[in-house]
């Protein structure tokens, strides 16, 4: 498109048209402190050469996971995805179909989802899964407007020890509808009392697992629990290689599943984009918000898939949709399916072995240091230390020294008495000597 | 009682003052493969005309609205695993709910069955 300004006239009859005096009055309702005045600190103008070049030397200041030993985790991974992934999505059969709806002419697409929801069903535990959400948090909060939709009641609980980015996304999605959750209080220590909230006006609880902290537990009561008062229970999963490893959250009786799949298949990129996984129980699958693939035989009774249980609003159910949720994350559910099938089973549960010795080697190791105490009982590949300083100031010397050291929980909660708290993850990136790095630098600095 | 019909395709049958509503044959016919029902909850109250149920077929899904106001006493269970009911046995199995009316008369103006027929007749 070229580029046209507008005439001085040409905005004047246009303001006038609206009805306003000038194009400030438009911005009024953004809090003057909120609004650049004036320019940026930028030249007005630069070569190509010199664009490149400038952002070359900005991009050379990033600490990158990729050429620096990471630690980072809470909610975002990094592991190896091998090289096949990227190069099968990119072509451009995969890279540049657009909504799949046509069965005649997208089976690979096709076919790429209903694997990908046989995936998501047998490592999640549940019976069925649907083509991907957006993330694991958006994922989160369709899990909660779908239980209100079961159970007909308006009330969710909320985990204190949920992801503070999902309990955003959900507060954040159910304020627009009749629908409201109770926001428990995050917990170091011991496990949170559902019992006194669970009552009959509770559509469901929503809980981590392994949890903010890295925790990991068995809420195989909790879903007793709650089927008792006829609530459903969501467990959440954000870091998806940990289903190599632990018991599903099919077994422990929950009824939807909310899942993070970057750790499959797709990188770190900055946050995004990402793939949300949902399963549940079959009984359920009317109620699930998304796109659903299934497998059917065309008329020369030849295997075949189309999309169908398609609940959203640009199919049949238009405004009376299940969901607001208009598409799937594609290409990356595409990258998790083609790396899953590369893991296969004992490729998965192999790769979640190593991620956990690696991370049970380290937390010893760390545990050991003066001043650092993992506070975990429970984990998989992420614990919790408590520093004998502050953890955003260990981690900015720490990336001084070239470690990403981890994440200190004081940057997800802001509000809470966490300072001295660090996250770490420790994945099957982290090579014997990062781990040495990691374990003397901390010995340096406390 | 017999049935009655609306212009929306929903037939009543009255009982004392119990009314069971469904869709009709032509409804059905219309509608393709039912694959999925919404049912009301029971003990919600409805006003006439209000939405009733969701019928889901595999080309459309569409509202079922209720032709009497009152409070929703059953509803059919059975669809939720055989949702075809209502393409074999619309005007029996294949019910939605059973309202307790809260005014009779308004069945009054439903059309009969022939009536309905011959309206049916006008819309092909």
């Amino acid at each position: 498109m070229r580029y046209m300004p507008h005439t001085a006239d040409e905005r004047a009859i246009m303001l006038q048209e609206i009805g306003v005096g000038s194009v400030d009055d438009l911005f009024v309702d953004i809090p003057a402190e909120a609004r650049l005045t004036g320019l940026l600190d930028l030249p007005l103008h630069a070569s190509e050469m010199d664009v490149e070049k400038n952002f070359r030397t900005l991009a050379g200041k990033n600490l990158s996971p990729y050429s620096a030993p990471c630690f980072l985790g809470a909610g975002a991974y990094q592991h190896h995805v091998p090289s096949v992934a990227d190069h099968l999505i990119q072509r451009s059969e995969f890279l540049t179909a657009y909504t799949p709806y046509q069965p005649e002419i997208s089976q690979g697409t096709l076919q790429a989802l209903f694997e990908f929801q046989t995936q998501v069903a047998l490592i999640t535990g549940m019976e069925v899964a649907n083509a991907s959400m957006y993330d694991g948090a958006t994922s989160c909060a369709e899990s909660v407007l779908m239980a209100c939709r079961v159970t007909r009641r308006k009330k969710a609980i909320l985990s204190g020890n949920l992801h503070p980015h999902y309990r955003d996304v959900t507060r954040t999605t159910l304020q627009f509808t009749e629908f409201e959750a109770t926001e428990l209080s995050p917990t170091l220590e011991g496990q949170e009392d559902f019992e006194a909230h669970i009552g009959k006006d509770i559509a469901c609880v929503v809980v981590q697992n392994p949890d903010f902290f890295g925790r990991v537990q068995d809420f195989t009561d909790l879903a007793e629990k709650c089927h008792d008062a006829g609530a459903l229970l969501v467990v959440v999963v954000n870091e998806i290689v940990s289903l190599g490893a632990m018991m599903s959250p099919g077994e422990m009786g929950a009824d939807i599943v909310a899942g993070e799949g970057q750790s499959i298949g797709v990188p770190l990129s900055f946050g995004g984009p990402y793939v949300g996984l949902l399963a549940t129980r079959q009984k359920y699958v009317r109620q699930m918000p998304g796109r659903l693939c299934g497998e059917t035989v065309d008329q020369d009774g030849q295997r075949g898939f189309v999309l169908t249980l398609s609940t959203r609003e640009q199919h049949i159910r238009r405004e009376k949709a299940t969901s607001n949720i208009c598409t799937n994350a594609g290409l990356c559910s595409l990258a998790f399916t083609v790396h899953m099938s590369l893991l296969g089973e004992t490729g998965f549960t192999n790769l979640a072995k190593i991620n956990h010795s690696e991370a049970a080697a380290t937390a010893e190791l760390l545990n050991a240091l003066e001043g650092v105490e993992v506070i975990n009982d429970t984990f998989f590949n992420e614990f919790t230390l408590r520093l004998s300083a502050n953890a955003s100031d260990v981690v900015e010397k720490l990336a001084a020294k070239g470690i990403l050291g981890g994440v200190p929980v004081s940057r997800l909660l802001p509000d809470a008495e966490v300072d001295n708290l660090l996250l770490v993850a420790v994945t099957e990136t982290c090579a014997a000597d990062d781990i040495e790095k990691l374990v003397s630098a901390l010995k340096e600095i406390l | 009682m017999a049935l009655k019909f609306t212009e929306d395709h929903e037939w009543v049958l009255l009982e004392g003052n119990v009314a069971t509503i469904g869709v009709s044959n032509y409804a059905q016919e219309q509608l393709g493969d039912v694959v999925f029902v919404e049912v009301p909850e029971v003990g919600s109250d409805l006003s006439k005309g209000d939405e009733l149920a969701v019928v889901e077929s595999v080309k459309a899904a569409s509202e079922v609205y209720s032709p009497v106001s009152g409070a929703v006493v059953a509803v059919n269970g059975e669809l939720e695993d055989a949702p075809t009911l209502v393409n074999e046995d619309p005007n029996g199995g294949g019910w939605f709910a059973k309202i307790e009316v809260s005014d009779p008369t308004e069945i009054d103006g439903l059309m009969d069955e022939d009536a309905y027929k011959t309206y049916i007749e006008g819309l092909d």
